[in-house]
């Protein structure tokens, strides 16, 4: 048998545990003596905490302890959670404390915390703990805040500004001037959430022998988790170890973030010498888990009669929320994101993140980008429409030539490298999905349907994304003594397979069937050092990791085998777990054999130049971020009456290079549509005019259901990146990217005979039918 | 709580007798997670919306995390821990789901199961627009339901030809 694993449609090692209730979520540790948790979380958006009374909640039966504030760890008093990425753009580097002292500042912020015998008891008694507030003015939205004179979003700042930059290259005044016509819009992509099916939890034990804590999490980031606890509680990172359980329920980038709950669960778990549970319920992710995409963008471009772009700028506001845990990460990728695929010679934008009393924005699936692109390419059908030019044609002549890779586009990333597109066609991208989607035809096709009283409409968008940042993700392989292989990431996965990918490319290079391989994800105990799943990072970081580790075990097998068997290494053949020398009946030896010798047998010496153990760590580090990219295309029908929007065909054509599993990756694309259908449909998250969440149930937040999906018509461009040994990309985002663009593109473009313009996602059936009627005005 | 509370609750659970007492706040899916520590039954939203606590009650699918533990009193559940005929295999309705990738993290999974249970059993040669709707109450965030509906019809299409 040879194995060719990696490019193949290999069956995932997670599911069958899945399908049979043998799941290993968070909520399933059951662990003896445990307590349970249950948070006081403020009702009010910003308000003075003046007191709080909690001796009823204390003398209720079964409750063994409620702390606010001032009962934490003593080192913790006056301490805010760690700000993991610093930047020195950031005006007031904020977060929030494990439980506000004096001031909240947005409804659902944690005050007290209550453990009792069982989460019924705990959530009975958190009724009984009584704060009084004193309700302070409110800073509503990233508008308002911006206004002189606007309510603080914080008693201690001036202003609500967070942080400030301005990007730019090339001489854009000159290019505007020169310009034969300007464009100029406002848009607006509002707030959402990312709701994984499975909230966060935590569950922390204190060992009060070795001075250790466990603290499992249902995270994205084990190691971010360890790096705020180390500065939290002043302890050796020796003492903490986070794991991800196996499986986790879904992440999308909010459960990449620390949280008030992680320091908390563990201090208290210390304090009562009983694991403590927390199970985040359904209303209290959509108040405290970080939320993401209200951005105004102020967008103008320059371009020449042929539609030529010379030149584009503008302001972005970016609604940061209450605090900056994650600094100002996303919209700085939003702003490095907006040019696009596209030829921009003059750029500058000026962005401001913008404090208000809402729960913090950190990256959720796309990260800044989705409403980048729907700036962008709803500029570009604004051109097209003002210029009378095709919309796949402008793009087509603005895109990227091929020729031109790698393309330095004139921006410095976050990573701060110079932005350069190592690789792909961009145009011949564009090409297959105008190809697959009849897009020529579609005239013909939609002057039919409206003569049978029909509204369909076509839209088109495309879309690069940055993906595979470093700095690294280590993996280390071994070979246990029983001659299986062990494979150890701190990578944590939340359904995309880490297990069924990393030991595909494992297995290959040793030449061993899959199933041959055993795998540990999401534990800082499994290597010494690692990030985090965000970014669509892994299959890059961890993947080319696990890729370096099994060649370097590779090369220690058929060395010690040569010595063995005393043959040259030339001689030998690995399969299976057993090293052969080529031939009949040539002599072999097993990995078990090889893995019980390099453990050491008392007193004997190892073959000599052979270091102790099979086994090899890892820790691969891209020199710059790997480019992805798709163009999305899709056709839809609007019915004027009720506003409903429904996608007749959707198509994605896609490059991220190499691809380790082509189901797995298809499957990464069709839930990223999923979730840009949401996002451009369905997702709005709603706040009174004093920031107060109306929408905290999935009877009032919508989420996409196996109606509103479209089948994904997915094709593969295939353009390695020379960025690292596999020549992929990451694959996580891009289905999310152009998709609230495309199809407001549609949506419009299906309404053209109403003359209607759609500068905000999501759209809602309500909207379309406000517009057409103003329209009929 | 007061022991007036309390309630004593005998049913099966995929064909094993259980009797026990029970506060009569608990639900059903709280009982069978966190008493009978089955735990492929997954809470999602505890409102009713997410479909994936979806259990058999009595052959009918309920919502685990709306129905109250005493309210099976008498009655036999079914739950994704039941669906495989053993340890080491998967019946052919979780046997599409691996191979035509219908799901990613898992979670919303048992949910699923249960419903299309519950639904090929009623209706063995759906079309995919009834499949669709009959997922409608399941919330999957991750897969985007091609995989899920793929299966559905995979699944369907095996057990006809199985005569099961
Ligand atoms: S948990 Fe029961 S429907 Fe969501
Ligand atoms: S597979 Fe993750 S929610 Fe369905």
């Amino acid at each position: 048998m040879s194995t060719h694993l990696v490019g193949q449609r290999v069956k995932r090692l997670e599911d069958p545990d899945l399908l049979s209730g043998r799941g290993q979520f968070v909520d399933d540790l059951n662990l003896p003596g445990m307590l349970h948790a249950a948070f006081v979380r403020s009702p009010v958006a910003h308000a003075r905490i003046q007191n709080i009374d909690i001796s009823e909640a204390a003398a209720l039966p079964g409750v063994h302890i409620v702390w606010t504030a001032r009962d934490l760890p003593a080192n913790m008093h006056n301490r805010r959670l760690l700000l993991q990425v610093p930047n020195p753009a950031i005006l007031h580097t904020i977060t929030q404390e494990p439980l506000a002292s004096k001031e909240t500042c947005f409804v659902g912020e944690p005050i007290a915390v209550v453990v009792a015998e069982s989460r019924h008891l705990a959530e009975d008694a958190c009724e009984r703990v009584n704060v009084e507030y004193k309700p302070l003015p409110v800073s509503p939205d990233c508008e308002t805040a911006l206004k002189p004179g606007a309510a603080v979003a914080h008693m201690e700042f001036q202003d609500n500004i967070a942080a400030q930059f301005t990007l730019g290259y090339g001489d854009v005044e000159a290019a505007f001037r020169a310009a034969d016509h300007v464009f100029q819009d406002n848009y607006f992509q509002h707030r959402g959430t990312a709701n994984p099916m499975e909230g966060r939890g935590v569950v922390a034990v204190f060992d009060p022998i070795f001075h250790n804590f466990t603290v499992w999490s249902a995270t994205q980031s084990p190691f971010i988790i360890r790096r705020m606890l180390v500065d939290m509680f002043e302890v050796e990172e020796s003492t903490i170890r986070v794991v991800a359980p196996k499986d986790v329920g879904g992440g999308f980038g909010p459960k990449g973030m620390s949280y008030p709950e992680e320091v908390v669960i563990p201090a208290l778990a210390r304090e009562l010498s009983r694991p403590v549970k927390w199970i985040e319920d359904r209303r209290e992710h959509f108040l405290t888990t970080t939320q993401e995409r209200d951005q105004l963008w102020d967008v103008s471009i320059a371009v020449d009669n042929d539609g030529k772009i010379r030149g584009l700028r503008g302001r972005l506001a970016h609604d940061a929320g209450a605090y900056v845990p994650w600094g100002i990460i996303t919209p700085y990728i939003s702003t490095t994101t907006i040019a696009g695929p596209y030829v921009v010679p003059a750029f500058k934008f000026d962005t401001t993140a913008v404090f208000t009393n809402k729960p913090p924005t950190t990256p959720l699936r796309g990260a800044g980008r989705p409403q980048a692109v729907f700036a962008m390419e709803r500029t570009l059908d604004l051109v097209a429409q003002e210029l009378d030019i095709d919309r796949a044609e402008i793009r087509r002549r603005n895109l990227i030539p091929a020729e031109e890779m790698p393309y330095k586009m004139g921006l410095i990333f976050r990573d701060g490298a110079p932005v350069i597109y190592d690789s792909g066609d961009y145009p011949k991208c564009q090409a297959i999905a105008v190809e697959r989607a009849c897009y020529n035809d579609f005239p013909a096709r939609q002057k039919e349907a409206r003569e049978d009283g029909r509204y369909i409409g076509i839209g088109i968008a495309n879309a690069v994304e940055g993906t595979g940042l470093g700095p690294f993700e280590g993996a280390s392989i071994k070979i246990a003594p029983s001659g299986r292989i062990v494979l150890q990431t701190g990578a944590a996965p939340q359904g995309q397979a880490h297990h069924t990918t990393l030991a595909q490319l494992c297995a290959e290079e040793l030449n061993v069937p899959i199933e041959s391989v055993d795998i540990v994800t999401g534990d800082t105990n499994a290597v010494s050092l690692g990030v985090g799943t965000f970014a669509s990072r892994i299959a890059v970081n961890a993947g080319s990791s696990v890729k370096i580790a099994s060649r370097t075990v590779y090369g220690k097998l058929m060395k010690l085998a040569a010595t063995v068997l005393q043959v040259r290494e030339d001689d030998l053949e690995m399969e299976d777990g057993v090293i052969r020398i080529t031939g009949e009946q040539g002599d072999s030896v097993t990995f078990s054999d090889l893995a019980k010798m390099m453990n050491g047998v008392p007193g004997f010496k190892l073959p000599e130049g052979i270091e102790a153990g099979l086994e090899a760590t890892s820790y691969f580090q891209p020199s710059q971020a790997a480019y992805s990219n798709g163009c999305h295309i899709a056709e839809v029908e609007v019915d004027p009456e009720t506003g409903l929007v429904s996608i007749l065909r959707y198509i994605v054509a896609h490059d991220c290079g190499n691809l380790i599993n082509p189901m797995i990756v298809d499957g990464q694309v069709q839930g990223g549509v999923a979730h840009g259908v949401g996002n451009a449909l369905l997702e709005h998250l709603y706040y009174d005019a004093d920031a107060n969440p109306v929408t905290t149930t999935f009877a009032e937040y919508l989420l996409p259901t196996a109606e509103s999906v479209p089948d994904v018509e997915i094709l593969h461009l295939e353009t390695p990146t020379p960025n690292n040994p596999l020549g992929v990309k990451g694959a996580g985002e891009g289905g999310t990217l152009p998709a609230a663009a495309v199809i407001a593109a549609a949506i419009e473009d299906a309404l053209r005979p109403f003359g209607v313009r759609f500068r905000d996602a999501p759209i809602l059936p309500h909207q379309i039918i406000e517009k057409i009627a103003v329209a009929n005005q | 709580m007061t022991d007036g509370d309390m309630h004593e609750v005998s049913l099966t659970v995929n064909g094993v007798q259980y009797d026990e007492t029970v506060e009569s706040r608990w639900s059903l899916a709280d009982f069978l997670r966190h008493k009978l520590r089955l735990t492929g039954t997954h809470l999602g939203c505890e409102h009713g919306v997410c479909g994936a606590c979806t259990v058999l009650l009595n052959g009918r699918s309920v919502r685990g995390c709306l129905t109250l533990a005493v309210q099976a009193n008498e009655k036999s559940v079914e739950t994704v821990e039941g669906l495989a005929p053993t340890e080491t295999e998967l019946n052919v309705l979780q046997q599409a789901f691996w191979e035509n990738h219908g799901l990613q993290c898992g979670f919303c999974t048992p949910g699923i199961l249960m419903t299309l249970t519950e639904f090929l059993r009623d209706n063995p040669d759906p079309s995919e627009t009834e499949v669709r709707e009959a997922l409608s109450g399941n919330i999957c965030r991750c897969t985007g339901y091609q995989g899920i509906v793929a299966a559905a019809m995979d699944a369907a299409e095996k057990l006809r030809n199985s005569g099961q």
